[in-house]
């Protein structure tokens, strides 16, 4: 197991390298001139001149745009040294100032992730306890009319867009009943009833989402394991429909429904950004399409770089955890 | 006296064999009421998206600058916006685009898909290594993150939206074709072919190419709904199709939300167009993919065993297995 593991990591490491080689050619090579970009960003906005060249001037010395390519990848890697001679860059936890506040882009992240991992598990609550029941009883009904419509719903879960449904959930409540969700973000060490209050609405809009997704596996796991030889022998012998259901099928079809959640990450992440938006929720999905907006690159990649990492880290919690419950999976 | 025999005629030769496609067709209306249900409301938005002049009753930005917010009448069935657009209208014109961008980008993204694809898994070795970690590396960033920063990059529009979306999808679909690929690489006839001096060009186009057909229609049409809910999120965003054109997401963005509160059928008919149309589209992807993957075919689900009912069911289907194959890890050597 733990040779296992190791394994893992060592082949994470290409695959992170890659990541931020995709990351920074996407940012500093691609659109032709970043810093004309900002730059006629600002004129746009009807910054004064002598504003303009100072933040130039910042923007050229944060970015390093002197050098060659490969040594702007090297430096903002922390594998070559900057332009003082420290060496300082991802690879030592500094992932530069933000081009827009001028702070360390960690420490405009550090406040935010907690509001996205409190709304991104509260929705993966929320879309396996929708998913899950019904996933089950659609395929334990197969083909019957309840299966049709359940698998309908689950359709319309993925069809109907969750920022329209979150539009709809701020605005509507303040037609009918003049109410309107809190603007300040409330801490949950601060007021706990108030914070899941803040968070509940959110949750579901973007559990909901989710679920027409996990719902559809979890029929299919249900399908697969109900086709076992060891279901048709536990039929033959006359047990009860509700003891092969509960005691032999569910057991096993349950064990894949966990991998879910790893594929469920990138469309969780990317929902929060949506939602948070909508609802006001001050995450990282608000700040990245704040930084996006304000084309402050620096915080763009900042936070790709941790999403993509954080993604691949649970990804292989999850298959240890899959290895873990599941008995005949062996990892040497 | 003629016209008889001609019908004899016509009688006697009629083909015992069906094409492939006709039978694919019949299946999707006999066995699949959902997916048929599905290719109606596609054809649906087919005949709206092309015949959209004729159908709208006014333009799609055809301004009635005194009578903006009006609520539904008989003269705007869906009301006006905030500047006094006829929503009917704009909901009309706004299938054009989300038909144009998910056909577009879905060919675009099987073309990508097909030579990166058939290129990593024929070519194989060092090539498809390398390959394969930048595949990697793009399908871990959360879609909508990496689409919101390359189109604030690149621009809006509709030309660079299908590109962008058609690249991002042929990305991830590239993985199904090579899976495809490896496989079929490995049969006798390709070595056979190899051996009797075809060109590397010949045994792909000739020999490897037809068989992925079946898995390049199952990803064309399974992602079709995907691609217009996206583009009608990114155009939500504000990094879409801009403005004056009438995309489904930019009618619920941008000023349009300010007046949600005192009009909010502005808010309300572009998301319901939007789920119809992806609904739709979606159960008839479903039931494609359902009839043309052959692995989906046979085994009912309790080998006729019925806890009440005890008739044999016909073969039934169930949803591919794939995704859980992407994410299970494969057990240590």
């Amino acid at each position: 197991m733990s040779a296992y593991i190791v394994r893992r990591l060592w082949s994470m490491i290409p695959t992170l390298l890659i990541t931020t080689v995709v990351v920074f050619l996407l940012i500093r090579l691609m659109p032709g001139d970043v810093v004309d970009t900002i730059i006629e960003d600002l004129q746009n906005r009807g910054t004064s001149e002598a504003a303009i060249a100072a933040t130039r001037a910042f923007i050229q010395e944060e970015l390093g745009l002197d050098v060659p390519a490969p040594i702007q990848y090297g430096r903002w890697l922390g594998i070559l040294p900057q332009a003082d001679g420290r060496i300082s860059g991802i690879l030592q936890g500094d992932f530069g100032l933000s081009l827009w506040s001028k702070k360390p882009v960690l420490s405009r992240i550090a406040p935010r992730w907690p509001v996205t991992l409190e709304l991104g598990l509260m929705a993966l609550v929320v879309s396996q306890l929708i998913s899950l029941p019904i996933g089950v009883y659609s395929a334990l009904r197969q083909d019957t009319i309840g299966d049709y419509l359940a698998r309908s719903f689950a359709f319309a879960l993925i069809a109907v867009p969750n920022f329209w449904i979150a539009t709809l959930v701020v605005v509507l409540p303040s037609i009918w009943w003049g109410y309107t969700p809190p603007i300040m973000l409330i801490r949950f060490s601060d007021d706990p009833l108030g914070n899941l209050q803040m968070f509940i609405l959110p949750a579901i809009v973007l559990g909901m989402g989710l679920s027409g997704m996990t719902m559809r596996m979890t029929r299919t796991m249900v399908l697969e394991v109900l086709r076992q030889d060891y279901i048709r022998t536990a039929w033959s012998k006359g047990l009860r429909e509700r003891l092969i259901v509960v005691r032999h099928a569910l057991k096993n079809a349950f064990i894949p429904v966990i991998t879910q959640i790893g594929l469920l990450l990138p469309l969780l992440i990317g929902g929060t950004v949506i939602i948070e938006n909508i609802f006001g929720l001050p995450g990282m999905g608000q700040l990245t399409l704040d930084a996006i907006a304000k084309r402050d690159y620096a915080t763009v990649s900042g936070l790709m770089l941790l999403v993509a990492a954080g993604i691949m880290a649970i990804n292989l919690g999850v298959d240890l955890v899959y290895a873990w419950l599941d008995p005949r999976i062996h990892y040497r | 006296m003629t016209a008889p025999e001609q019908l004899n005629v016509a009688n006697l030769e009629a083909p015992r064999t069906r094409s492939p496609w006709v039978d694919a067709a019949r299946r999707l209306f006999t066995e699949k009421p959902l997916g048929a249900l599905g290719a109606v409301m596609t054809v649906a938005l087919l005949f709206t998206a092309l015949f959209a002049d004729l159908l709208a009753p006014y333009g799609y930005n055809e301004v009635f600058p005194a009578l903006a917010k009006s609520p539904p009448s008989a003269r705007f069935w869906l009301g006006t916006d905030h500047i006094g657009r006829d929503m009917l209208s704009r909901v009309i014109y706004g299938a054009r685009i989300s038909m144009i961008v998910g056909l577009s980008a879905s060919v675009v993204s099987s073309i990508v898909e097909v030579v990166l694809g058939m290129s990593s898994g024929y070519l194989g070795r060092k090539f498809d290594l390398v390959l394969q970690r930048v595949v990697d590396a793009v399908m871990g960033f959360p879609g909508i993150v990496l689409l919101v920063v390359v189109m604030s990059l690149v621009g809006p529009g509709m030309a660079t939206i299908i590109i962008v979306l058609g690249l991002r999808w042929g990305i991830n679909g590239s993985r199904i074709i090579r899976g495809a690929v490896l496989s079929i690489k490995s049969n006798v006839y390709v070595d056979a072919a190899i051996a009797t001096g075809c060109r590397t060009s010949q045994v792909l186009i000739r020999h490897i190419f037809p068989h992925i057909v079946a898995p390049l229609i199952i990803n064309f049409s399974t992602r079709v709904p995907g691609i217009i809910l996206t583009e009608a999120s990114l155009s939500f965003l504000g990094y879409g199709v801009p403005p004056p054109a009438p995309s489904w997401g930019g009618m619920l963005s941008g000023p349009g939300r300010e007046h949600m509160l005192t009009a909010p059928w502005i808010a309300i008919w572009p998301g319901v167009a939007l789920s119809v149309v992806v609904y739709g589209v979606n159960m008839l992807g479903d039931a494609v993919r359902d009839i043309l993957d052959p692995r989906l075919r046979g085994g009912s689900g309790r080998y006729g065993v019925r806890a009440r009912k005890r008739t044999r069911r016909p073969a039934t289907e169930t949803e591919p297995t794939h995704a859980r194959a992407v994410a299970a890890p494969t057990a240590g050597d």
